[in-house]
C-alpha cells in the first residue's frame, strides 16, 4: 500500500490505481465523467482535476487529471484547491454549453450523473448565451431511447459497447462540438449487452425505452434486491415498482458475479410479469363456462378435495422456480412423487454437470474468475445464447495478455487507451468448440464446428495431449489431433486455464470431457485451472440437488394409474415432452392443478389454476451455475391473488387437511425445513439475511428516502392511506420507513449516497472502487470444488450416421430460447423466426438455398421452417433454434437424428 | 553550403529528379552512412549537430531518436513517419521543400530509419497537398527503381520501405498521436502520453515522427558534419530555418535563411517591408498556435530560445503579419473560428471551450459584445492551457488569443464600448 496525502489528511492508496480510483476509495468526492471503473481511464472529460505537489515543499503543484495519475507512495495532490476547483466547475459549465435544461422531461433525472456532478462541482449560473448545438435521434430497437442532445461527450458508451462489449453497430462521428454517438443509420443495436448503456451513460443519451413506456423516476419507485432468472448465470439484479407493477430492472453489483453489466435478456426479459394475457387471477375449469370468476379461497377449497379425492398425487416442480417452490411441492407429494420438471436425458446431463462443478479444483469459476483468465477452452457452449454474461467475461479473459503486456511496459491496466494502443487487439488464445458459428468466434484462436460426439471426442484428445505433454505436433497427427495438440499447449502455457462447458448439447460425454481436461492440467500441475459450467435454466442446479424423479417416471406413475393428480408449478410440459406423450398424460389424469406466472400450453387445460407471483413479486432462493446460492426479494407485495409457488402450496396444505396451519408461513421457515430435509441446502440460509435482521431495530426500506406521493397512489379510491403491507418474509420493508443506514449487500434495493442519486452512487457500497460489495459478495457458494464423485468418462461411439442422414442439433437464441423472457414484448421484438441452419455443401446436396423452405422429420414430429446457411457447420449437421415460442413444436430431443420430408 | 535545404531547389514547379539530385552529391550521406556507420553513431551525429525538430515543437531530434529501442529482442517492425501535414495556417514551408526537391526527403528518411533501425516508413501528407503527392510518388518509384529502397539498401543490410499516404484532412492529424491514430485507420485523436510514440507507436510499436523540414536536415548534417550544422546559423540553435511572411507585405514568401535571423530583417528586407499605406502593429511567428510578438521585440533573433524567452514560440517559423488597417479581434475571430472546427472532439475543454470563444469573439467583432466577455476570455485563457486539456492544441489555440489580449486589449474594448467594429467604416 502507498501513502497518499490528498488535502494533509493521509489516507492508504493501492499503488496500482490511479488517483481518482483512490480518492473515491477513500470516500471522497471527486466528480468524473470518461473514467468507468469497469472501462478504466482514458482522460477524455478532464472533470477529475486535482492539483498535484512533487514534495511537501512545493507550494505551486500543477493541475492533473486525478484519473491518468498513478497512486505513488507519498503523493501530495489537493482535491480542494481554488484552481482545481474552479476548473472542474468550468467542465461542467462547458459541458452545459450545449446539454438542453430539460431535467423536467429528462427520464434520467433523478438519477443523472450529470446532475450529481453539477452539483459536486457547484456550477450553478450561466454565462454561455449562444444558442446550443442540436442533433437528430434515431431509432435504436425496443430496448432504448436515443436523445442525443443530452450528450455530454464522455465516450463511455462507444468505450463500453465495441472495445467492452464487442459491438460494432455504434460509433463516435463527427468531430469538434458536433460528436455524434449512434449507429451509421437507425436500427436496432445489434449486441446483446446494448441495454448497459442506460446505465453507462451519464446523462439521458441512452435510456431504458422499456421503462419510458410505463415511466417512474427513481425515488418514486419501490425496489428489491433480486436474481436474474434468465439463464443460469444468477445476475444480480434490481427490481423497480410503481403502482404494483415491475418498472424496469438495473445492475446490481456482484464483485463475482455480474460487476457492471447485464445482458439484455436479463434487462429486458421482466415484462412478462406485465404481458397483458398474464393469468393474474385464480381459475377452476368447471366456472370456466359461467364466466364467473372464482374466489381465491373458492379454487383452494377446490384444489383441497382435488387432492383429498386423489387416488395418488404426483407433483412437478421446475428449474425456473425457486428452491423453495420447489421443495414446496416435493414436500406436498412426496419424494418418489416429485420431479423438477425435466427429463431422464437432461437430468442425466445436469447430473454429470453437477458432479463436474462439485469436482473443480478451486469450486466452480466465477465470472470474475473466467474475466481473469488467459487462456480458454469453450466446450460444447454457445456462451452469447446460453449464458450472455459469461460471454462478456470471455471478451475480457482474452484482454489478459494485452493488460499483461501492457504491465511489461509499465503502463497500468486501467490506462485503458494506451492499453489498447500497445496491444492493438491482441488477444489471448480461446478455443471454441460448438457445432454452428457463434458470436464469439470472432475473438477465438480457434473455433471446432462438429457434431456432440466430435466436440467431445476433441475434449478427451486435449486431455490426453496435456497428460501425455504430447504438445509438439507431428505429421502424422489427424487434424483432431492437431487442434487438440494446439490447445492443450495454450492451456498449459497459460497462468489461468479455464474450461467452460455445459448442458446446451445435452451431451454427458461433453461435460466428461471438459472434466477430464481440467483434471489433467491439474495433474500437469495448473493447479490455478478453473471449470466454469453453464445450466440450461437460472435453477437447474437447485432443483437438481433436490433429487427429485425423472419426468418420464412421473409419467409412467400417472399412466400406470398409480397417480390421478398431478400439480405442476412453473412448467410447461409440452416444452419438455413430446407433445404426444403431454396429451397422452392429461388425457390420463383425473385433475390437474398448474401454477404459474405466464400463459402456457400446459395452463389452457388444468382444471384448477393458480397465479405465480413472478420473481419480483416473490422472495425465494436460486443457485446459479457457479453452485452460488442467492436470494431475491420481493420488490412489491403483488396483488392479494398472486403467491409465490411455495407459498400457494403452503396454503393448498391446509386446504387438504395435511396440515392444521400452513407449514410455513413465511420465508425462513419453509427455509429451515428444507434445510432440515435436505442438508446439503442448509448453507442457503446464510445467502441473506433473515426475517428477524434489523439495523438498530429498523427494517431496510425498499423506498428511498425521497419516495413521494404515497398518500396519493391510491387517492383516487380512497382518501385514507392504507397501511403499508407488512413484509414478513424479508427484513425489508414496503415504504421508506427504515434504517438510513447502508444494509448487507444481499438486502441493497437501491444505490443512493448523500450527493450521488446515480447508480454510481455504487460507489459508496463498494470496499474499494470496483471492489467487493461491503461486507463481502452475497450469496453462499455450495461447492467449495475438489469433490470426486463421477467415474472417469470416455468418448461415445459415433452413432453410425449415413452420409444422407441429418444429425438435428439443438441451437439457443439469446432472445427467443427463454421461455420467460419471450413473454416479454420488447425481448419478443428482438427474437428471430424459426430457421434451420445447415452448411452450404448440406444444403446443396439437398438443393436447397438460404431463404429456402425445408420440412424435417424428428421423430415423431414434423417441422417446417426456412434454411439459414451458416459458414461453418460442418456437414450433415442441421441446427435447430429451441425454446422458441412461435413454433407448433416446442419440444424435440435434441441432438437427434431429422429426415427430409419430401 | 549555406542553404542546405533549398540550395538545390530550381523552382517549385519543377521537382529535380534522381539523376540531378545524385549529380549534386545527393544520396552520398546516405550510403556512407549505411556502409560505414552504426545506427547509434548517426543518432549521435544528429544530437551533436543540435537539431532541433522544425514542426514547432523544437524537441532535439536526436534524443527523439535516441528512446527507440535497438537490438534484435525489441519489437518489430519499427516505425518512421514523416509528419508532411502541414496544415498550420500561414505555413507553406514543407510543400516547397516537397515539391521542388522530394529526394532529400527519401534521403533523410533512410538514414533516420536506419539510425532507429525502422524497416518501414511513411510519408503522411496533407490531403490537399496533390501537386506534392504526384511528385513524391514519382521520386518513390524513382529510388524504389534504383534500389535506393527496398531491401539491402546500398548493399547492405538495411531494408526500407516508404509508403505515401494522403490524410482525408484535419488539421489535428498534425499532432503525431493523432497522426498514428489515423494512420491505423482510426479516429484522429490524439493518445494519452506516456507511453510516448518511441516505444508505444504506430500499432502498437516504437515510431519516430518528424517533421518533413527535419528530415531535410539530416543528408546535409551527415554529409557534412555538425560542426558544419552549427554554423549555419546565428545563435544558439544550429542550422538554418524556413522562414516564410504572410500578410500586408510587399514581397510575401519564404526563405531559408540562418537560424536566428532577426524579425527585422526578415519582415523589412526579406518580405520588403510593409505594404504603402499599412503599418506594422504584430505578428504571430510560427503559424496559427503562436503567440502574438509586437513591434519591441521586432529585432528579435528568431530562434526557438530567444522567442521563447519573448513569451511567443518559433513555431513553424512561417509568420503572419498582423497591420495597422485589420482589425485584431477580426483576426484572433478568424483563428478560434478556424481552432473551433478543427478540434478533434475528444476533451471538454477544447471541444466545448473553443467554440464558446468563437461565438464572444464573433459576438464582439460584430458589436454584439460585453465588457465581461473579456473576462469569460480571460478565464478560457486559464483554464484551455497545458495540462489541462487532452493535448497541446488548445493551449496552442489559446497563444493568439491570449497575446491579443494582452497586447490589443483596447481593440475588444472599443468594439464592446462602441458597439461595432472600429476597424469598419
Amino acid at each position: 500500500m502507498a501513502t497518499l496525502h490528498i488535502d494533509g489528511k493521509t489516507y492508504e492508496a493501492d499503488p496500482s490505481k490511479n488517483l481518482l480510483e483512490a480518492a473515491l476509495s477513500a470516500g471522497l468526492d471527486l466528480p468524473y465523467f470518461c473514467w468507468h471503473p469497469a472501462l478504466g481511464s482514458v482522460g477524455a472529460c478532464r472533470q477529475c482535476a486535482v492539483r498535484q505537489y512533487r514534495d511537501e515543499n512545493d507550494k505551486n503543484g500543477q493541475i492533473v487529471m486525478a484519473c491518468m495519475v498513478p497512486v505513488t507512495d507519498g503523493a501530495r495532490i489537493s482535491i480542494a484547491d481554488p484552481e482545481a476547483t474552479e476548473f472542474r466547475s468550468s467542465v461542467v459549465e462547458w459541458l452545459m454549453t450545449n446539454h438542453p435544461h430539460d431535467c423536467p422531461v429528462c427520464d434520467e433525472g433523478g438519477e443523472c450523473h450529470l446532475q450529481d456532478m453539477t452539483v459536486m462541482t457547484g456550477h450553478c449560473s450561466r454565462s454561455f448565451r449562444f444558442k446550443k448545438r442540436t442533433f437528430e435521434n434515431q431509432y435504436l430497437g425496443p430496448f432504448l431511447n436515443h436523445e442525443m442532445n443530452r450528450c455530454i461527450q464522455c465516450y463511455r458508451c462507444v468505450r463500453f459497447y465495441n472495445d467492452y462489449a464487442g459491438g460494432h453497430d455504434l460509433g463516435a462521428f463527427a468531430s469538434h462540438n458536433h460528436v455524434y454517438f449512434g449507429r451509421h443509420e437507425e436500427g436496432v443495436l445489434e449486441s446483446e449487452f446494448s441495454g448497459n448503456l442506460a446505465e453507462v451513460c451519464p446523462t439521458g443519451v441512452f435510456t431504458d425505452k422499456t421503462l419510458k413506456g410505463h415511466y417512474s423516476r427513481k425515488w418514486d419507485m419501490q425496489s428489491a434486491p433480486s436474481i436474474c432468472n434468465h439463464c443460469s448465470v444468477g445476475c444480480n439484479t434490481i427490481a423497480s415498482s410503481r403502482y404494483g407493477a415491475v418498472r424496469r430492472i438495473l445492475n446490481r453489483y456482484h464483485h463475482d458475479i455480474n460487476g457492471y453489466f447485464l445482458c439484455d435478456r436479463g434487462r429486458y426479459g421482466y415484462e412478462h410479469g406485465n404481458h397483458p394475457d398474464r393469468p393474474s387471477r385464480p381459475r377452476l375449469r368447471s366456472t370456466k363456462q359461467s364466466g364467473l370468476e372464482p374466489e381465491t379461497t373458492e379454487v383452494l377449497a377446490a384444489i383441497g378435495s382435488f387432492l383429498n379425492e386423489a387416488r395418488g398425487i404426483a407433483a412437478i416442480g421446475s428449474p425456473r422456480a425457486s428452491l423453495e417452490s420447489n421443495y414446496a411441492l416435493q414436500a406436498l407429494a412426496g419424494r418418489e412423487a416429485f420431479s423438477i420438471g425435466i427429463a431422464e436425458a437432461s437430468s442425466a446431463v445436469l447430473d454429470a454437470l453437477v458432479a463436474a462443478l462439485r469436482e473443480a479444483p478451486g469450486g466452480p469459476a466465477s465470472v470474475r474468475d473466467i474475466e481473469h483468465s488467459d487462456a480458454v477452452f469453450v466446450l460444447g457452449e454457445d456462451p452469447s445464447n446460453t449464458a450472455p454474461r459469461i460471454a462478456l467475461a470471455l471478451r475480457q479473459s482474452v484482454r489478459q495478455v494485452s493488460i499483461k503486456h501492457a504491465a511489461a511496459h509499465r503502463i497500468p491496466r486501467w490506462h485503458d487507451r494506451a492499453v489498447r494502443d500497445l496491444a492493438q487487439g491482441r488477444k489471448g488464445p480461446l478455443h471454441s468448440a460448438w457445432p454452428a458459428q457463434t458470436r464469439l468466434d470472432e475473438i477465438s484462436k480457434s473455433a471446432f464446428c462438429e457434431s456432440p460426439n466430435a466436440i467431445a471426442k476433441l475434449g478427451f484428445a486435449v486431455a490426453q495431449c496435456i497428460g501425455e505433454d504430447s504438445s509438439s505436433s507431428s505429421s502424422a497427427d489427424s487434424p483432431l489431433q492437431k487442434q487438440a495438440k494446439a490447445i492443450a499447449a495454450d492451456l498449459l502455457e497459460a497462468e489461468q486455464p479455464l474450461v467452460v462447458t455445459g448442458t446446451a448439447l445435452e451431451s454427458e460425454a461433453i461435460i466428461d470431457a471438459a472434466r477430464a481436461v481440467v483434471s489433467a492440467l491439474a495433474k500437469a500441475g495448473k493447479s490455478t485451472v478453473r471449470l466454469a459450467g453453464i445450466a440450461a435454466e437460472a435453477n437447474s442446479i437447485g432443483a437438481h440437488l433436490l433429487q427429485g424423479q425423472a419426468l418420464e417416471s412421473i409419467v409412467a406413475k400417472v399412466m400406470n394409474g398409480e397417480c390421478d393428480t398431478l400439480i405442476v408449478a412453473e412448467n410447461d410440459l409440452y416444452r419438455r415432452l413430446p407433445h404426444a406423450t403431454v396429451d397422452a398424460l392429461l388425457d390420463k389424469l383425473s385433475k390437474l392443478i398448474v401454477i404459474d406466472c405466464i400463459p402456457s400450453s400446459l395452463t389452457r387445460h388444468a382444471d384448477a389454476f393458480l397465479p405465480a407471483a413472478t420473481i419480483a413479486e416473490s422472495d425465494g432462493s436460486l443457485i446459479n451455475c457457479e453452485g452460488r446460492g442467492q436470494r431475491f426479494f420481493q420488490a412489491l407485495s403483488p396483488k392479494e391473488n398472486l403467491h409465490a409457488t411455495w407459498d400457494w402450496v403452503g396454503r393448498i396444505q391446509v386446504e387438504c387437511q395435511r396440515s392444521d396451519t400452513n407449514p410455513w408461513p413465511d420465508l425462513d421457515t419453509i427455509l429451515a425445513k428444507m434445510a432440515a430435509d435436505c442438508p446439503e441446502l442448509a448453507g442457503i440460509r446464510e445467502a441473506a439475511p433473515g426475517a428477524g435482521f434489523r439495523i438498530h431495530n429498523q427494517k431496510i426500506p425498499r423506498s428511498p428516502r425521497r419516495f413521494s406521493g404515497r398518500t396519493s397512489i391510491l387517492a383516487h379510491e380512497s382518501v385514507h392511506e392504507p397501511k403499508p403491507p407488512e413484509d414478513k418474509d424479508a427484513a425489508m420493508s414496503f415504504s421508506m420507513e427504515g434504517s438510513a443506514l447502508q444494509p448487507p449487500a444481499a438486502l441493497v434495493s437501491h444505490y443512493w449516497s448523500p450527493g450521488w442519486n446515480s447508480a454510481q452512487a455504487l460507489n459508496k457500497f463498494q470496499e474499494e472502487v470496483g471492489g467487493p460489495n461491503r461486507g463481502g459478495p452475497p450469496g453462499l457458494r455450495l461447492f467449495p470444488g475438489g469433490q470426486n464423485g463421477r467415474p472417469h468418462g470416455s468418448p461415445s461411439t459415433e452413432s453410425a450416421a449415413t452420409p444422407d442422414q441429418l444429425l438435428a442439433i439443438p441451437l439457443y437464441q439469446v432472445f427467443g430460447s427463454d421461455e420467460l423472457s419471450n413473454h416479454s414484448a420488447a425481448v419478443r421484438e428482438r427474437s428471430e423466426p424459426l430457421a434451420f441452419s445447415l452448411s452450404a455443401k448440406t444444403a446443396d446436396r439437398l438443393g436447397l438455398a438460404d431463404g429456402d423452405s425445408l420440412s424435417l422429420r424428428i421423430g415423431e414430429q414434423k417441422l417446417t421452417a426456412t434454411v439459414r446457411l451458416d459458414p461453418v457447420m460442418s456437414e450433415n449437421l442441421i441446427g435447430i433454434p429451441v425454446g422458441l415460442s412461435d413454433t407448433p413444436v416446442t419440444y424435440l430431443p435434441l441432438p437427434a437424428q431429422a429426415n427430409v420430408c419430401e | 553550403m549555406d542553404r542546405p535545404l533549398t540550395e538545390w531547389i530550381l523552382s517549385e514547379s519543377l521537382p529535380i529528379g534522381l539523376k540531378r539530385y545524385e549529380a549534386l552529391g545527393g544520396y552520398e550521406a546516405a550510403r556512407k552512412a549505411l556502409a560505414e556507420m552504426e545506427p547509434k553513431a548517426v543518432t549521435q551525429t544528429v544530437i551533436d549537430s543540435g537539431l532541433r525538430g522544425r514542426g514547432g515543437a523544437g524537441f532535439s531530434t536526436g534524443m527523439k531518436w535516441s528512446f527507440v529501442p535497438l537490438g534484435p529482442e525489441v519489437p518489430r517492425p519499427k516505425y518512421l513517419i514523416c509528419n508532411a501535414d502541414e496544415m498550420e495556417p500561414g505555413t507553406f514551408k514543407d510543400r516547397y521543400l516537397l515539391e521542388g526537391n522530394p529526394h532529400q526527403l527519401i534521403e533523410g528518411m533512410i538514414l533516420g530509419a536506419y539510425a532507429i533501425e525502422s524497416e518501414v516508413a511513411y510519408i503522411f501528407l496533407r490531403a490537399e497537398y496533390h501537386r506534392s503527392h504526384q511528385v513524391l510518388t514519382e521520386a518513390l518509384a524513382e529510388a524504389r527503381a534504383a534500389g535506393y529502397l527496398g531491401k539491402n539498401i546500398f548493399g547492405s543490410q538495411h531494408s526500407l520501405e516508404i509508403h505515401l499516404h494522403s490524410s482525408a484532412g484535419r488539421y489535428i492529424c498534425g499532432e503525431e498521436t493523432a497522426l498514428l491514430n489515423a494512420l491505423e485507420g482510426r479516429r484522429a485523436v490524439p493518445r494519452a502520453k506516456p507511453p510516448f510514440p518511441p516505444v508505444v507507436g504506430l500499432f502498437g510499436k516504437p515510431t519516430i515522427v518528424n517533421n518533413v523540414e527535419t528530415l531535410y536536415n539530416i543528408a546535409p548534417i551527415l554529409q557534412h558534419g555538425p560542426e558544419w550544422f552549427q554554423k549555419r546559423s546565428l545563435t544558439e540553435d544550429a542550422g538554418t530555418k524556413l522562414y516564410g511572411v504572410s500578410g500586408r507585405v510587399r514581397k510575401p514568401g519564404l526563405w531559408e535563411l540562418p537560424m536566428g535571423t532577426p524579425l527585422r530583417e526578415i519582415i523589412e528586407e526579406h518580405a520588403g517591408g510593409m505594404c504603402e499605406g499599412y503599418q506594422f502593429r504584430g505578428v504571430i511567428p510560427g503559424g496559427a498556435s503562436t503567440d502574438f510578438l509586437v513591434s519591441e521585440h521586432l529585432d528579435l533573433p528568431l530562434d526557438f530560445e530567444s522567442v521563447a524567452k519573448a513569451g511567443s514560440r518559433l513555431g513553424t517559423g512561417t509568420m503572419i503579419v498582423l497591420d495597422d488597417r485589420t482589425c485584431p479581434v477580426g483576426m484572433v475571430h478568424n483563428l478560434q473560428k478556424f481552432f473551433a472546427h478543427e478540434s478533434c472532439g475528444w476533451c471538454t475543454p477544447c471541444r466545448d471551450g473553443i467554440p464558446w470563444i468563437e461565438k464572444i469573439l464573433e459576438a464582439i467583432d460584430q458589436g454584439k459584445g460585453r465588457l465581461d466577455d473579456i473576462d469569460l476570455l480571460h478565464r478560457h485563457v486559464k483554464h484551455l492551457g497545458p495540462g489541462r486539456t487532452f493535448c497541446a492544441f488548445a493551449p496552442g489555440a489559446m497563444e493568439p488569443l491570449q497575446s491579443a489580449l494582452k497586447y490589443f486589449e483596447d481593440d475588444f474594448r472599443r468594439h464592446i464600448e462602441e458597439g461595432r467594429c472600429p476597424y469598419h467604416e
